[in-house]
């Protein structure tokens, strides 16, 4: 317990210095980047991971509030006003979305999910006169917010930071709710939850409203972050993407989607500098994981340190000393 | 007024009739014993009863409210529990885990999603209370997915008791149990208080006998016998569908 | 009038085509459970490899049927590959058997980009039908009637296929229900690699016979992907009867959407799917919920 304590000390110590131990902007950059990616992919996690949902269309959310946001900038609205409306109309969005899909789960689910996904891409991609298509919707200059410019790296990365631990913190006390636990249990027993007195279908859906909230934050802080937003943010493989944050690091604990984001960032950025190939790389590390390590990064590395951990203190306790003897 | 009243009640798959025109009328306090041989039609007519699946026709009153078309969920707040035959338990989490969530299941706590579970101490005590009359608590805090099939029938009772239901209905609460375990099984269920109605899906007749005080006589879907335990055992039909033809 | 006709003739071939690409997409479906997500990719890289065959390689030129029959039997031995190396690990996990498909089509269409680069290849019409049909004011294409009448050649020998021969009914008994199938001693993993090697070589006759149509360039698998989605979630999963009727269906929406609703193309073509989702969810001539 204590050790957590101090793991947790150390992580936020060294997130809060970020700017000042990084070698450079460009890594400052990746580090928002790794920050509001990882709000996503908590996003995701409620429904993946908490719920047993598996949504492949959740980048199509996140680029209805992408657009929603860069649509009211571009239109000369105020900076609250545009987080307002394009939270209100990302977390709309994924009402219907969940309407529409929670009458399926499993594979069902995962068809629904897709082709609501496609539409929603389709319509970004082909409804020029409304998103400019192709081309995307550019914004001039990141926001002045409350005084501050977030055109600063700085800036820009503590704002995301605060955000981002505001959301980590509103997911550790839903998990640990009432609500939270009826919700893994509609994940691991659904017909018995409905016995017991439980509302199934309305406790994924607030899940699902939970999981839309966390998708419209962070692609706020997108919008704010690139300036640009264009059909590809809601492409399937942006859902691929941050589905496999999501499993890489591991579906429903609360620090595995944070440790997928970073390594899927940091992989991305890192490859991306000398090949393009990114795509095959995504693809076969999630071939690997699945097939691997399907309960994803932070526990199979749980399982396998406390395996080691059991085994040291077996060899120990049977033959003291000898390890040492061992040549 | 009768705790569980059933009339004219129909199912059927398909073309199969799973459910013929079953009549039920359970007295309050009642034990009631349910048996017949395998495709009976027993675990269907308890799934009508709770709602898991809709009759075809007739009607389901529990103490004189027509439920019929209660949906499942909302039959649990009106005093209604079960056990499962296949054992459906939470098997990622612990035992009193496992008891909390059917405690919350009826607390309109369950839509919170600002409180820490762990920390609500009535909650932790009444399924502490819960544990201790099934002999569990000991043990409360063992992943379920470390304990035995008997401790699991157990933890099975014990959610359901802990709703406090007007009618409990067990499906086969003996499957699977050896000699010992039963003979627990046995007090555990003896030892239910009178306000609570029983009803008991049972496949093997020695073991529960004892248990009911009215047994019904499924076959093909159907009621074919009903009345004591006497009258039951003497009735040729009964042996009939016991013994064979 | 002869507007209408002409987007009538295309929406059929491209049913046709469709039909190729989905019933291999659906037979899948059907017996293993799973949507496969790389059926996209199998289609771009039959397309990829016959082209290159027929535009030559290595000096060698090929005739294009040629080309096709080898496309096919490349990608219908890749397509058994798959699933006897990867999916054949994670028996009974639909999910995890999901996503490893999804993987995989990430991996293919990278590979794609990485050997044949960014432009689209065209393929000439095979020369034997190059020329047109006259029929009044009208012409029609020859390779365009020529596809449908593939199409049709093939709806046949599959439906032989299923009904009339032992591995048909072993496939048939395994969509129905695969535990009844294991018990009755039809060895059904057996049969996943069969349906899957059949399907991939499908898809991937499609994706050539379609070439000298749509050409071949990156990005045609998320084109072609969720059209075969739309259409088996259509006509139901493991029915041949519902992926042809689903295929014309959807070549008609899709080319008439195009014409006439160029900014909702996709949202129209998509309505329908939803609708028999959440109305019939077992497809118009399915028999299970998927």
């Amino acid at each position: 317990m204590t050790i957590r304590f101090l793991a947790l000390v150390v992580a936020f110590a060294a997130l809060a210095t970020v700017p000042y131990w990084m070698p450079g902007v460009y890594y400052i950059n990746v580090a928002s980047q790794i920050l509001f990616y990882a709000i996503f992919a908590l996003g995701l996690n409620v429904l993946v991971g908490y719920a047993g949902l598996v949504s492949l269309g959740h980048a199509g959310l996140f680029g209805v509030a992408a657009y929603a946001a860069g649509y009211m900038l571009q239109l000369g609205f105020g900076h609250p006003l545009a987080i307002l409306v394009a939270l209100v109309i990302g977390v709309a969005s994924m009402a219907i979305y969940a309407a529409l899909s929670l009458r399926s789960t499993g594979i069902g689910f995962i068809m629904i999910t897709l082709a609501l996904g496609e539409i929603l891409w389709g319509l970004a991609y082909r409804w020029i006169s409304l998103t400019g298509g192709d081309n995307g919707l550019s914004l001039k200059s990141r926001p002045e917010l409350f005084g501050f410019s977030m055109s600063d790296v700085n800036t820009f990365y503590y704002a995301s930071l605060v955000i981002f631990m505001l959301s980590l913190a509103a997911m550790t006390v839903f998990v640990r709710s009432p609500l939270g636990a009826a919700l893994m249990g509609t994940r691991d027993q659904p017909r018995r939850m409905n016995a017991l007195g439980y509302h199934v279908w309305a406790i994924r859906f607030y899940a699902c409203l939970f999981s839309g909230l966390l998708t419209s934050i962070s692609a706020i802080l997108f919008v704010y972050y690139t300036q640009f937003i264009s059909p590809q943010t809601l492409a399937l493989t942006a859902s691929a993407e941050v589905l496999l944050m999501v499993i890489s690091g591991g579906a429903g604990t609360l620090l595995g989607p944070i440790v997928g984001a970073t390594l899927v960032v940091v992989v991305k950025t890192v490859v991306s500098g000398f090949i393009e190939r990114w795509n095959f790389l995504l693809g076969a590390i999630f071939v690997a994981i699945v097939i691997l390590m399907p309960e994803g990064l932070v526990p199979g590395t749980a399982r396998l340190w406390r395996l080691a951990w059991r085994q040291r203190e077996r060899g120990a306790s049977v033959t003291p000393g000898s390890a040492e003897a061992k040549p | 007024m009768t705790a569980l009243n059933v009339t004219g009640l129909c199912k059927s798959f398909g073309g199969l009739h799973v459910t013929t025109n079953v009549n039920l009328n359970v007295e309050p306090g009642e034990r009631r014993l349910i048996i017949g041989p395998n495709g009976a039609g027993k675990t269907t007519l308890f799934n009508l009863i709770t709602g898991e699946l809709t009759p075809d026709s007739g009607t389901i009153h529990l103490f004189g409210q027509d439920i019929t078309n209660v949906p499942s969920r909302r039959r649990a707040h009106l005093g209604m529990a079960r056990t499962y035959q296949i054992i459906t338990l939470f098997a990622r989490d612990t035992i009193i885990h496992n008891v909390t969530l059917a405690l919350l299941g009826l607390s309109p706590a369950r839509w919170n999603p600002l409180i820490d579970l762990k920390r609500q101490g009535h909650f932790v005590e009444h399924a502490h209370a819960a544990l201790e009359k099934v002999g569990l608590a000991h043990i409360a805090n063992r992943p379920l997915a470390q304990t035995s099939y008997g401790e699991r029938r157990r933890v099975e009772i014990a959610m359901a008791l802990t709703q406090n239901p007007k009618v409990l209905l067990l499906d086969e609460p003996f499957a699977g149990l050896s000699i010992d375990e039963r003979r627990d099984v046995k007090q555990l269920l003896l030892a239910i208080p009178r306000d609570i109605t029983v009803v008991m899906i049972e496949h093997n007749m020695d073991v529960a006998l004892e248990f009911a005080e009215r047994i019904t006589l499924l076959h093909f879907g159907e009621v074919i016998v009903e009345g004591n335990r006497a009258e039951v055992v003497a009735d040729p039909r009964t042996r009939e569908v016991y013994l064979g033809h | 009038m002869s507007f209408w006709l002409v987007l009538t003739v295309n929406s059929v071939t491209f049913g046709g085509l469709l039909f190729l690409l989905s019933a291999g997409f659906s037979l899948i479906f059907g017996l293993m459970r799973i949507p496969n997500l790389t059926h996209g990719s199998l289609f771009m890289l039959g397309a990829y490899i016959g082209a290159t065959f027929v535009i030559g390689v290595f000096g060698v030129k090929l005739n294009f049927w040629l080309a096709a029959l080898l496309a096919t039997l490349a990608v219908a031995l890749l397509g058994a590959l798959a699933e006897r190396l990867l999916l054949r690990r994670l028996p009974g996990e639909q999910l995890a058997q999901v996503l490893v498909t999804l993987g995989l089509s990430f991996m293919a269409a990278d590979f794609c980009l990485m050997v044949w680069g960014g432009d689209p290849l065209s393929v000439a019409t095979p020369s034997e039908l190059a020329g047109f049909q006259r029929f009044g004011a009208l012409v029609f294409p020859n390779y365009r009637l020529a596809i449908i009448v593939i199409a049709i050649i093939v709806a046949i020998g599959l439906w032989l296929l299923l009904d009339r021969t032992r591995l048909g009914a072993m496939i048939r008994a395994g969509v129905d229900d695969p535990d009844m199938a294991r018990v009755v001693g039809i060895r059904v993993s057996q049969l996943f690699t069969i349906v899957f090697a059949l399907g991939a070589g499908l898809a991937a006759f499609a994706g050539i016979v379609g070439g000298p149509i749509l050409s071949v360039y990156p990005g045609l698998d998320q084109d072609m992907l969720p059209l075969a989605l739309v259409v088996v979630i259509l006509g139901g999963t493991g029915s041949l009867l519902g992926s042809f009727v689903g295929s014309i269906i959807v070549g008609f929406i899709y080319n008439f959407g195009q014409a006439l609703l160029p900014e909702l193309a996709y949202f129209v073509l998509f309505l329908p799917m939803l609708l028999v989702l959440l109305l019939r969810p077992q497809g118009l001539f399915g028999r299970h919920v998927p």
